[in-house]
């Protein structure tokens, strides 16, 4: 799975670190960030969920 | 097309949306209601039709477009300013949001955490002391958030009955001078407040902006005290409202209650549900710059769209059961923060202070209940925000 984040598109919403934590987290200034390692999604089911309730669709999902 | 009911009406039972809006609900997704003006307006009740419509830059949130529609009369003098934020399109909104993520992010937020329990149990103590009885809604509801912004911000508490009555005034007043009025009191207070903060700098967010933002010039006064005025309503006024309505909800529901006390792990969930079951914020407003065509019509340019989050969110397509809580359904999704470019900044704060509060409200007085019949305790007249005017409390 690659997921992509637009950081430009990002509004600090973190709806994304709220839904799938263990995939995603807030850098300090508080735009969507990938967790080290994770950057596959480390098959999160809630991954897509958390593109989904992105509110400005900033996260973009792809199977390899 | 079916008639164009009035918006906004009343409602029957404080955390159901109005019985006069059932209409609506069946006419869905697309259809249309009538403003106190006559103005016919697009009322957007499907849940996907409302994120993708949240989420098009063809509807514009600029507050001074002259086809930007009005609510109530006494909002029609208050757009002559230009609202920051809330009330400007990108990339004038981006520029503004962007100085102030950094200090909504999780981070900042769980930072908060013991803050916002220290200002918690204070209240609570002094209720548990005085009471009972005890009025929830002057007692700790307005309080909590009322003093997490302030902490939040560095406006002195002490100014909190001023600036709570502007904005109730704002928000609620009878006519268009008064909230004029109350507009122009907390102007003059925060241009006061901002030049006292340039002499003697605090440690609070709006201290930030000014040696951040104002002294090298990316900020001007005017937007200062225009975003100090928007983050500080924005922030007492809507959390506020959910803890009382969420404390009624809670204590009418006795049966969803017991199941929270027993699983604690349950309360993120059931203040997502909260959110989306209540739909405090019911007015959010749009309108086209172009002609959009969605579900088979089309929204010409100028045309005014009403975003009524308490149907949205019950959108039966979306949450099975939409009229039943259920502390344990996923909420996620809902719009109760709205959808877009604009949803709430501050909607990690306001979780944080609903977890807080609610957990130790029913963790400190477990006995918690209504002191007098719950049909006898006022709440909000229908309008943009939704809550309990009183919430007698006993145990």
């Amino acid at each position: 799975m690659r997921i992509a984040i637009d950081t430009d598109r990002c509004i600090g919403a973190g709806q994304c670190a709220l839904t799938a934590p263990g995939v995603f987290t807030q850098d300090d200034d508080g735009f969507s960030a990938l967790l080290p390692g994770r950057e596959d999604g480390a098959g999160d089911p809630l991954v897509r969920e958390a593109a989904r309730a992105c509110p400005v669709q900033a996260i973009a999902v792809t199977d390899d | 097309m079916t008639e164009a009911i009035p918006y906004f009406q009343n409602r029957t039972c404080p955390y159901h949306p109005p019985a006069a809006y059932q209409p609506l609900r069946e006419a869905g997704p697309l259809s249309h209601v009538t403003f106190y003006d006559g103005r016919k307006v697009w009322a957007v009740t499907g849940h996907p039709e409302a994120r993708a419509l949240l989420t098009d830059q063809r509807l514009s949130a600029d507050r001074q477009n002259p086809a930007f529609p009005v609510p109530f009369e006494r909002f029609a003098a208050i757009r002559r300013v230009r609202t920051p934020l809330i009330g400007v399109d990108d990339p004038e909104h981006n520029t503004q949001r962007r100085m102030l993520i950094p200090s909504f992010s999780l981070k900042r937020t769980a930072a908060l955490r013991p803050e916002i329990q220290r200002i918690v149990d204070g209240l609570l103590d002094r209720m548990l002391d005085q009471g009972p009885p005890a009025e929830l809604v002057s007692a700790f509801a307005l309080p909590v958030p009322s003093m997490v912004i302030c902490a939040l911000l560095g406006v002195p508490y002490a100014d909190h009955e001023f600036f709570e009555e502007e904005s109730r005034r704002i928000l609620r007043g009878r006519s268009a001078e008064e909230a004029e009025d109350a507009r122009l009191k907390l102007e003059e207070y925060f241009t006061g407040l901002i030049a006292a903060k340039e002499k003697n700098p605090g440690d609070g967010l709006l201290d930030e902006l000014i040696e951040e933002r104002l002294r090298p010039g990316s900020l001007t006064h005017e937007e200062l005290v225009g975003l100090a005025m928007i983050l500080l309503v924005a922030g007492h006024e809507t959390t506020a409202n959910m803890i009382s309505l969420g404390t009624f909800t809670l204590l009418e529901h006795p049966e969803q209650l017991a199941q929270l006390k027993a699983d604690e792990g349950l309360m993120p969930a059931a203040i997502e549900e909260l959110l989306r079951f209540l739909s405090i914020a019911d007015g959010l407003l749009r309108v086209a710059t172009e002609d959009i065509e969605i579900g088979g019509q089309v929204i010409r340019a100028d045309d005014a769209v009403l975003f009524p989050a308490s149907l949205i969110n019950r959108d039966e397509a979306a949450y099975p059961a939409p009229d039943e809580l259920d502390l344990d359904r996923s909420a996620r999704h809902h719009v109760a923060f709205g959808f877009g470019i604009h949803q709430c900044l501050g909607q990690n704060l306001a979780r944080a202070e609903m977890e807080i509060a609610l957990r130790s409200l029913f963790t400190r007085i477990p006995q918690l209940r209504l002191a007098v019949p719950a049909a006898e305790i006022p709440f909000k007249d229908g309008d943009t925000l939704q809550g309990m005017i009183e919430l007698p409390l006993a145990w």
